[in-house]
């Protein structure tokens, strides 16, 4: 079976229309980035320090219920959310109150009485935990999009090298701008999507990339854009087949891997798309304007 | 080409099989007998997250380890200049690196600072001021023996939670240092989290101090003591209410005897109350240090002091020579156990503060599995009817490659004896998504042959040629960001990192080993005009 037979589409020529849409992608992220950075963005406690526990009820329970018995208890900042299966409640309170976790459960106890729990997870952190992991993260972070630079930049060539950080960074910035948006947790998972999605987006960019050498190296005389888009069509049903099963996984694990990992699927299943498009859409479009006359021949 | 096929299909088969023998443990809810000797023991932990557990991050606070030892510096230095009749005013510490000796005058200063200087040469003695009508000698611990003397404080402190921890019984707990200040403990399936923190948390210094009779205790405040006393509280917790009460008592500040003479601290239940107390045993210094004071102050009090909780203070009737006391207070039986624990375990070098603690019930951890097994199961599905239907026998080439691919992963992990978390789990469902990517990169470039008009040996052998150099450029980047994962992350995301870039590494081998010997040995065999590709 084939889903796509020969193509010959212009992808490179796209690239005034992808750009725009990229940027302002990007843009979202980078906003998103900043509101991490600032701390004002919705952050997991293991970045902001803080409590949060994860109770089941034997009874359905309403966050107003519970957020009425917490207030009494002199609990008041707090963010609860109901889980939809199975009675559960989160509560998550950020640094400052320094309400630990034994607080919670007996004002709890005690406002609702009628409703026993128990407690599934509950996890304390403190503040220089998440100082320390916001570090970390940094040096994870561009230690990596070192490595990428310095592999590609050994394997291809300096440009081909910006070109995937730059398709990477762009990938990372999506998914960051999609959590922005829908107000979604940043915490130590999402990081780990991101690092992963970073790891497969560029997989995706060498796939391409390699062709595009190959190419090179076969017709010196072609111009660049042919080439270029050449390349991209060749490999497009291998993109297309590899971003489908991979999505088929992230997707299955988003469906049915449960609560804990709800939004680490989440970002996967994002990441798989936007990487999918960044390799075509971005990477090569950006070393084609980079090069603007062929490269001479490399010793490959 | 028939020769090397040979030794593939053998290396493949003993991978199979060592994947199997790894596994078992793994498995299997109890090993056979015969299973001994050199088969492997070990199997695929479960992280905290799946099966349910504490883990927590402790900061060991060792600027107060330094400030301790100087403490007892100065105490030490008390005592040598009574006996050398020094006249001096006051030995304490000064802020957090400094000893200092107030003395009357020159003379007894210059005696003081070669006493000192032949006592304690590692401290570094400043030059003698005059105050007043006092003259001053300080001591200074410089940077480099602090050091020491906080490093050396983490070390006993994770000792002594060790010692804790193996008294109070958890299977298979995990105690080590991470950076300079922190202790991580990773206790798996523990019922009581609370009990087991408050137990691992407790600095547990004992020391037994004189009541100060002469100081009206229910009136005194912390200002209007004299120098050498101290206000501290005796609490106690009705039973019946849970009401708790605060007598004030003050104490003197220089404590007698310290629990660093116990040698023994065992539970016992008084039988005439029916209450729990906890006999503690001197050591032969403790035994006789307990003897003399006793005797020298018979009718006055005696404070049981620990960590700053006067937990009794009763009378002494008589001088108590055999070595040994109780401890009593208002505690539950459970609480008493702990403390004859803590007791025995011996104290902490500097109290120890809580930065992190995560624990997770045993029914959370199981819904993961399930969860997570079931996300597993339908990817797997997914992918291989895809993969069928699209490349039809060559799909199921590259699906026996991936089932392979977990087979031995799973085996790797087994075999490492790594961690397996809900992330992990989740590595393990993306990488059957990625890990088919190698054999489509394969099926293209082989259908890009056939059209060419290659037969179909010749197109598979430029498939797998063409294709080689692009596998391992995208694996080496996707393993780059991997490794970077595994460097940084702790618990969860650590184990989703080993298992990805295990996968990732294992990924290689079968796609371009394992698949590509089943198409040679068909294609050998068999003439076939047409590839079902």
């Amino acid at each position: 079976m084939e889903l796509l037979g020969k193509t010959n589409i212009d992808f490179i020529g796209m690239k005034k229309v992808s750009f725009v849409i990229s940027a302002i992608i990007a843009l979202i992220g980078i906003v998103g980035v900043i509101q991490i950075a600032r701390g004002t963005a919705n952050m997991g406690i293991d970045f902001s320090g803080g409590t949060s526990l994860q109770l089941k009820f034997e009874q359905p329970v309403t966050t107003g219920a519970a957020r009425e018995a917490l207030a009494k208890g002199g609990i008041k900042e707090v963010d609860l959310q109901e889980i939809t299966d199975g009675n559960q409640l989160l509560v998550k309170m950020r640094k400052s109150t320094g309400d630990s976790a034994e607080s919670v459960q007996a004002i709890l106890r005690q406002g609702l009485p009628a409703n026993p729990f128990t407690v599934e997870s509950s996890t304390e952190i403190g503040p220089s935990i998440g100082e320390k992991l916001k570090k970390d993260t940094l040096v994870a972070v561009a230690l990596s999009m070192l490595g990428i630079i310095l592999y590609i930049a050994w394997r291809f060539d300096f440009k081909f090298g910006v070109a995937a950080v730059a398709a990477t960074m762009h990938d990372v910035l999506a998914i960051i701008a999609v959590f922005f948006v829908m107000d979604k947790e940043v915490n130590i998972l999402l990081i780990t999507a991101v690092l992963t999605i970073a790891g497969y987006s560029l997989t995706d960019t060498v796939v391409v990339f390699d062709r595009i050498r190959e190419n090179m190296h076969k017709s010196l005389k072609d111009p660049l854009k042919t080439v270029f888009n050449k390349s991209i069509n060749e490999v497009l049903s291998r993109t297309i087949v590899t971003s489908l099963t991979t999505f088929m996984a992230a997707f299955a694990l988003f469906v049915f891997g449960g609560e804990v990992i709800h939004d680490f699927a989440f970002a996967l299943v994002v990441g798989v798309l936007v990487a999918t498009y960044s390799s075509v859409f971005v990477a090569s479009p950006i070393v084609a304007l980079w090069e603007k006359a062929p490269v001479e021949s490399e010793a490959a | 080409m028939t020769k090397g096929n040979t030794w593939r299909i053998s290396l493949i088969l003993i991978f199979i099989v060592a994947s199997f023998v790894y596994l078992t443990p793994t498995l299997m809810t109890s090993l056979p007998s015969w299973w001994s000797g050199l088969l492997p023991k070990d199997k695929i932990n479960l992280g905290l997250d799946l099966q349910g557990g504490t883990h927590l991050v402790m900061e060991v606070e060792t600027q107060k380890a330094v400030e301790g030892s100087l403490d007892l510096i100065a105490t030490d230095l008390e005592d040598v200049l009574r006996e050398e009749n020094l006249r001096f005013k006051r030995i304490g510490r000064l802020g957090g690196d400094k000893v200092q000796l107030t003395l009357y005058d020159r003379g007894s200063a210059d005696t003081a600072q070669a006493l000192v200087k032949k006592k304690y040469p590692d401290l570094e003695v400043l030059p003698i001021f005059e105050e007043g009508s006092f003259v001053n000698l300080q001591l200074r611990i410089d940077e480099k023996e602090a050091q020491a003397r906080k490093d050396r404080s983490v070390a006993q402190a994770l000792e002594t939670i060790r010692n804790r921890i193996d008294q109070f019984g958890v299977s298979e707990p995990v105690i080590q240092r991470e950076g300079i200040n922190n202790i991580v403990v990773q206790l798996p399936g523990i019922k009581d989290p609370k009990r087991a923190i408050e137990l691992i948390g407790k600095t547990a210094r004992l020391e037994f101090k004189l009541v100060d009779e002469e100081v009206n205790s229910a009136t005194a405040t912390t200002s209007g003591l004299p120098e050498d006393d101290e206000l501290l509280f005796e609490k106690n917790t009705d039973p019946a209410t849970g009401a708790v009460t605060e007598i004030p008592i003050v104490v003197k500040k220089k404590a007698v005897i310290t629990g660093d003479l116990l040698t023994d601290a065992q539970v016992r239940i008084d039988s005439q109350y029916n209450q729990p107390y906890v006999a503690i045993d001197f050591n032969a210094t403790g035994a006789r240090l307990f003897d003399q004071v006793t005797a020298a102050n018979v009718g006055k009090r005696f404070a049981i002091v620990l960590d700053n909780n006067v937990y009794s203070a009763p009378v002494i009737r008589e001088r108590i020579s055999g070595g040994s006391a109780q401890i009593s207070g208002s505690f539950t039986e459970k609480e008493a156990a702990d403390l004859a624990i803590v007791l025995r375990a011996g104290s902490l070098p500097a109290p120890v503060k809580i930065l992190q603690n995560v624990t997770v019930g045993p029914s959370l951890g199981k819904e993961s599995i399930r969860k997570g097994l079931m996300a597993g199961l339908i990817g797997v599905a997914l992918v291989i009817v895809f993969m069928g239907i699209y490349y039809k026998l060559a799909g199921m080439v590259a699906n026996l490659g991936m089932v392979l691919n977990i087979l031995f992963l799973m085996g790797a992990l087994a075999a490492l004896g790594a961690t397996l978390t809900l992330p992990g789990i989740a590595a393990i469902v993306l990488l059957v998504g990625i890990s088919v990517d190698a054999n489509v990169l394969i099926f293209e470039r082989i259908r890009e042959e056939l059209r060419i008009g290659k037969t179909p040996h010749a197109a598979v052998d430029a498939g797998y040629d063409k294709a080689f150099l692009t596998i391992m450029d995208s694996h080496v980047t996707a393993l780059i960001t991997a490794a970077v994962l595994f460097q940084f992350g702790t618990g969860p995301v650590k184990g989703f990192a080993v298992s990805l870039s295990l996968g990732i590494i294992i990924n290689l081998f079968t796609s371009l080993v394992a698949t590509r010997v089943l198409f040679d040995a068909f294609l050998d065999r068999v003439r076939v005009k047409r590839l079902s590709i």
